[in-house]
């Protein structure tokens, strides 16, 4: 096994330069929840771990006058302790909180989750369903790019040789918009999901749906925006048949697997009830607004 | 290969310790500094055996870093009691005999004193929620979560 090192940089300038300038494979740590699991296992083997943990802009929470901004490395517990996000965004919030137990909480991470690249990333589908975006540092400086334009595979970004996730841009609910999560796990609690759901819409003053995202996780190589799903709620109030109609057209957008925790089939079936029911958590949140 | 130096402070002491880029702090607790009441359970986060409060945040130490404790303020169990004085989730263990092989006990103290930290008046509900990153194979967690509440009610003053 090559020998490790490790690096704690300050500053953002001075991890792009230590992670550009690494002769081998480099990792960067954030939460630590997935890649000390990996290490541990010989999944992955780098030649040097660079935390991100002490770079002050990756830690915290700033409300903006356009939204939020979340630093990358910022822990669970941070997330779910701050009121003014989870009042703004709910769904936001309840993904990253049905990760793991109280003691991942404490560790794990949206930069984290984001990059480990699993299809069942659980703070994943409301972020895109909400349209943030990353701020990503790097050799030729900083770029932003849209939270569903980081995974293009199991395992896989688009983050190439020296960049890594500075923040999360997350911009402000507007009037009557609003979000939830749900997830399927055979269990209650510390399961991976067999189906995730980010549902985000927008509602008139009459209850219409003027604005919609729906965002699937666990039912494909990545998390997929279901455009007809999205369709099929604007200019509809939430009455049986546009529910009928989500739910076909959630089943419709995904290409899942055969696995343990369930069949093709069965993620079709879950991947429908679970967007009614997504819905109707988020259409009530934002009529409320 | 090149050891990385560590200052950081357990059980309200600062200590100095020299790890390797891939030891962990459960590692470096039970290896390196005697430690040993953290235990190492599943050594992937899943079981809490390992569980210890960082900066007031209970963490398995099997998912952190050595070398990421620096500056930190970390309490295992070893940090609970005061002296011969047992912090009352110890004392509520031992009188609703809220353990058998003994393996998860450490983590489960640590984990519930954390809790009772930050809320002196949790529902049951809470506290299973709050302890369900904690496995015990033996006791059927019932004895466990009574201890957790009894310890609570202690804590507010409100019995022996």
């Amino acid at each position: 096994m090559p020998s490790l090192s490790f690096a704690a940089p300050t500053s953002v300038d001075e991890a792009v330069k230590i992670l550009a300038g690494a002769s081998g494979m480099a990792k960067v740590l954030a939460g630590g929840t997935d890649l000390l699991v990996q290490l541990r296992s010989g999944r992955t083997r780098p030649e040097l771990i660079v935390d991100t943990k002490r770079i002050p802009e990756l830690i915290g929470i700033r409300e903006t006058a356009d939204g939020f901004v979340i630093g990358g490395s910022t822990p669970g517990v941070m997330i779910y302790e701050s009121e003014a996000l989870t009042r703004a965004w709910p769904g936001i919030v309840e993904g990253m909180d049905l990760i793991g137990s109280e003691q991942i909480q404490g560790r794990a991470s949206f930069a984290g989750n984001l990059c480990n690249a699993s299809p069942a990333a659980d703070s994943v589908p409301a972020l895109i369903a909400a349209r943030a975006t990353a701020v990503i540092a790097g050799p030729n400086g900083r770029r932003q790019a849209p939270v569903e334009a980081i995974v293009t595979g199991p395992g896989q970004t688009s983050l190439t040789k020296g960049e890594f996730i500075v923040e999360f841009h997350v911009p402000k609910p507007k009037p009557r918009q609003s979000d939830a999560y749900l997830r399927f796990i055979p269990r209650t609690e510390m399961d991976i999901a067999v189906v995730g759901i980010g549902v985000n819409v927008t509602l008139d003053g009459n209850g219409v749906c003027t604005d919609a995202r729906v965002v699937l996780g666990a039912v494909a190589p990545t998390q997929v925006i279901a455009e007809e799903a999205g369709a099929a709620l604007i200019g509809h109030r939430l009455d049986d048949e546009t529910l009928a109609k989500l739910d076909a057209a959630a089943g419709r957008a995904c290409k899942p697997i055969n696995d343990k925790r369930g069949t093709i089939e069965y993620r079709i079936k879950v991947a429908g009830v679970l967007a009614r029911r997504a819905a109707a958590i988020a259409f009530e949140r934002a009529a409320k607004r | 290969m090149a050891k990385t130096h560590v200052s950081t402070s357990i059980n309200g002491e600062p200590v100095e310790f020299l790890c390797e880029p891939q030891q962990t702090l459960l590692d470096v607790l039970r290896d390196e500094l005697n430690l040993t009441g953290s235990k190492e359970g599943c050594s992937s986060g899943d079981c809490g055996a390992c569980t210890v409060i960082c900066d007031g945040k209970i963490v398995c130490s099997c998912l952190i870093l050595g070398a990421e404790a620096e500056g930190r303020d970390i309490t295992t169990v070893e940090g609970i009691a005061q002296g011969d004085h047992l912090h009352p989730v110890q004392q509520k263990f031992l009188e609703h005999a809220a353990l058998q092989c003994g393996f998860c006990t450490p983590g489960f103290i640590v984990a519930a004193k954390a809790l009772l930290d930050e809320n002196l008046n949790p529902t049951e509900e809470e506290t299973r929620y709050w302890l369900a990153g904690n496995l015990c194979r033996c006791t059927g967690y019932d004895k466990i979560i009574r201890a957790v509440l009894d310890a609570a009610a202690v804590m507010r003053g409100e019995a022996a």
